[in-house]
């Protein structure tokens, strides 16, 4: 006891003083600088690769045709440039994933973080979370070949699901985007304060009741990023829609039970073939990009935005 | 450990329980007990935090519960509403009935004694919603028929103090008042149910002496019409407010485990002036604790 305190003591002068520099200390900050600046630096890139050939395929199509048209058949002999059709397709699929996700992702949640016992919780959350390491080219062909096929088997009327159609394809992509919506939102219930939890039951709620009325209000901001973040995903995914979902894009495409090409189908399936760089058909794709990334922006800030209204402090 | 208070510790117990218990009862006559402990031991898993608590708590009376940390006396309260139910692996033996009925047994609902015996926590936890809402929940998720809302709202902020300093911003979050608004609005919330026993937490712990005061004599005024019974570690609060107390302590046994146990219990005024046991004696002279 006594040394170790006379050592410290004596040590303590010259290792107060500044003249030992620790190398490995500036060169791990020049190394995390420049992994911070590889991702800013690809978001710029992004950008700027998609501006340029946008602004030239906006020199040939105008906008409000771009915007107002509901016809696009870059690739047909009488072309068209309405992008309607693929921003339809993909609002129809995402809303088809949302209805399938949103329950179940907040059902899982709130089981997990309310209901389960921790043992059961240990090992089910992971589980749920494998489900988001599944590819999604995967899930494309689940849907097509094993799902569809069963739904084509099971409709009750005659008109029923297309080979490729958006409701396949979005009860594909909502049973992807369960895991990030039940995982985000299970930590943010997890987070909520034990303590309000223990005042709700104190006024003779139901464990029910506790979950809705308490815990999800309380938590209710990481919920939103998570259902935002699972719109994004929705928006964003492509193997799906490309595989399962259909290729219609000469007109707007309304019943979910047929094919329709989304935005990011569209992009995926143009650019495998062989278009000429420079040409309108090429620049139609970062037109479409372009769009796609400008939509993936605005959930983001609207995400943060709901973030912070919705955030509570506890204390 | 110390050997003397090992030799102290084990016979004096029962004896200094019993004695308390028949002084208890002499002071308040006829009145029955409205909750009674029978030789009471909660467990948590295996371990058993307190042994063999046996006190009655009278109705529309103070009932504190005294003693330093890790006497058991937080988690004596929290079997008199199920609480500890929610806590995996803790177990209640013995018995704590509420108007000659067992607590405990197999066909009671622990939402519906909640309903009757309410509780406010050591740290106030309003929930992230409006003031009004907060009074309004428990009401709410328990289905009372209530004529109007709002009167039931604000009777319960009057009850609790606290309306005249929250009248015109019920709308705003419960979490933008101060620590001792909080807890009040927290009591508000209790009473809004129309409890009968109000468990009450180390309700001050986190106040400053002001808002202690406040919520003092909210507790003296509220004893007019429910039954209260208060865990502190402040024992002049227990003196100030309370007309029974009961003192326990932390005893190590054979196998170095602390548990909880009651060591005397009485009317305030006398377990203050006139212990019987001497470890009350100590702690509440300072000696100890």
């Amino acid at each position: 006891m006594s040394t170790s305190t006379s050592n410290a003591g004596s040590a303590a002068g010259s290792a107060l003083r500044r003249g030992r520099r620790r190398p490995v200390d500036s060169t791990v900050k020049v190394l995390l600088v420049a992994a911070a600046l590889v991702s800013v630096a690809t978001t710029v890139g992004i950008v700027i690769a998609l501006v340029q050939p946008t602004i030239g395929f906006f020199q040939q199509v105008s906008i409000v045709e771009f915007i107002t048209g509901t016809s696009w058949t870059p690739t047909f002999a009488q072309k068209a440039y309405g992008v309607l059709p693929l921003v339809a397709a993909t609002l129809t699929v995402t809303g088809v994933a949302l209805a399938i996700a949103v329950p179940l992702g907040l059902g899982s949640a709130i089981y997990l973080s309310e209901y389960a016992n921790p043992r059961t919780r240990k090992v089910l959350k992971p589980i749920i979370e494998l489900l988001a390491g599944v590819p999604t080219v995967v899930y494309g062909f689940v849907a097509l070949f094993a799902l569809n096929p069963l739904l084509q088997k099971w409709w009750p009327t005659d008109n029923g699901p297309a080979f490729q159609n958006l409701l396949i394809a979005g009860i594909a992509m909502g049973i992807m985007i369960v895991p990030t919506i039940a995982s985000i939102s299970e930590d943010s219930m997890a987070a909520v304060p034990r303590s309000l939890r223990e005042g709700a039951y104190a006024l003779a709620s139901t464990k029910m009741q506790v979950s809705t009325r308490v815990v999800v209000p309380a938590a209710m901001s990481g919920i939103v990023a998570a259902v935002v973040l699972g719109i994004s995903r929705a928006v964003g995914e492509t193997m799906i829609v490309t595989i399962a979902g259909g290729l219609t894009s000469d007109r707007i495409v309304l019943n979910p039970l047929e094919g329709a090409a989304t935005m990011t189908a569209f992009i995926a399936n143009i650019s495998s073939g062989d278009i000429p760089v420079g040409s309108l058909d090429y620049d139609s794709v970062f037109a479409v990009g372009a769009l796609l990334f400008l939509i993936t922006f605005a959930l983001n800030a609207v995400s943060i935005r709901m973030v912070r209204r919705f955030r509570e402090v506890y204390e | 450990m110390n050997p003397t208070t090992d030799t102290t510790n084990r016979p004096s117990v029962s004896v200094a329980g019993v004695g308390a218990q028949s002084t208890g009862a002499r002071t308040s006559e006829a009145a029955d007990p409205v909750m009674k402990l029978s030789g009471v031991s909660v467990f948590y898993g295996a371990y058993e935090a307190v042994r063999d608590t046996s006190m009655p708590i009278q109705e529309k009376q103070i009932t504190a519960m005294i003693g330093p940390s890790g006497c058991g006396k937080s988690t004596i309260l929290r079997s008199l509403n199920r609480m500890n139910d929610l806590i995996p692996g803790a177990r209640v033996s013995g018995s704590v009935t509420y108007h000659g009925q067992d607590l405990y047994a197999k066909d009671v609902d622990p939402i519906e004694v909640r309903r009757r015996i309410g509780m406010v926590f050591q740290k106030p936890n309003p929930f992230p919603k409006s003031i009004y809402d907060n009074v309004a929940y428990g009401p709410r998720v328990t289905g009372m028929q209530v004529s109007s809302m709002d009167d039931l709202v604000e009777k319960a902020l009057r009850d609790a103090a606290l309306w005249d300093e929250v009248k015109d911003k019920l709308k705003t979050s419960g979490l933008a008042l101060s620590g001792g608004q909080q807890q009040r609005l927290c009591i508000a919330r209790t009473i809004a149910v129309r409890p009968e026993i109000i468990l009450m937490d180390e309700p001050c712990s986190a106040l400053d002496p002001i808002a202690t005061a406040k919520i003092e004599d909210l507790m003296s005024e509220l004893a007019n019409d429910y039954t209260i019974v208060i865990v502190t570690h402040n024992m002049q609060q227990a003196a100030r407010v309370s007309h029974y107390t009961a003192f326990f302590t932390a005893e190590v046994d054979e196998q170095q485990e602390r548990h909880g146990r009651l060591v005397e219990f009485s009317q305030t005024g006398k377990l203050f002036t006139n212990p019987v046991d001497k470890r009350t004696e100590d702690y509440i002279t300072g000696r100890f604790g």
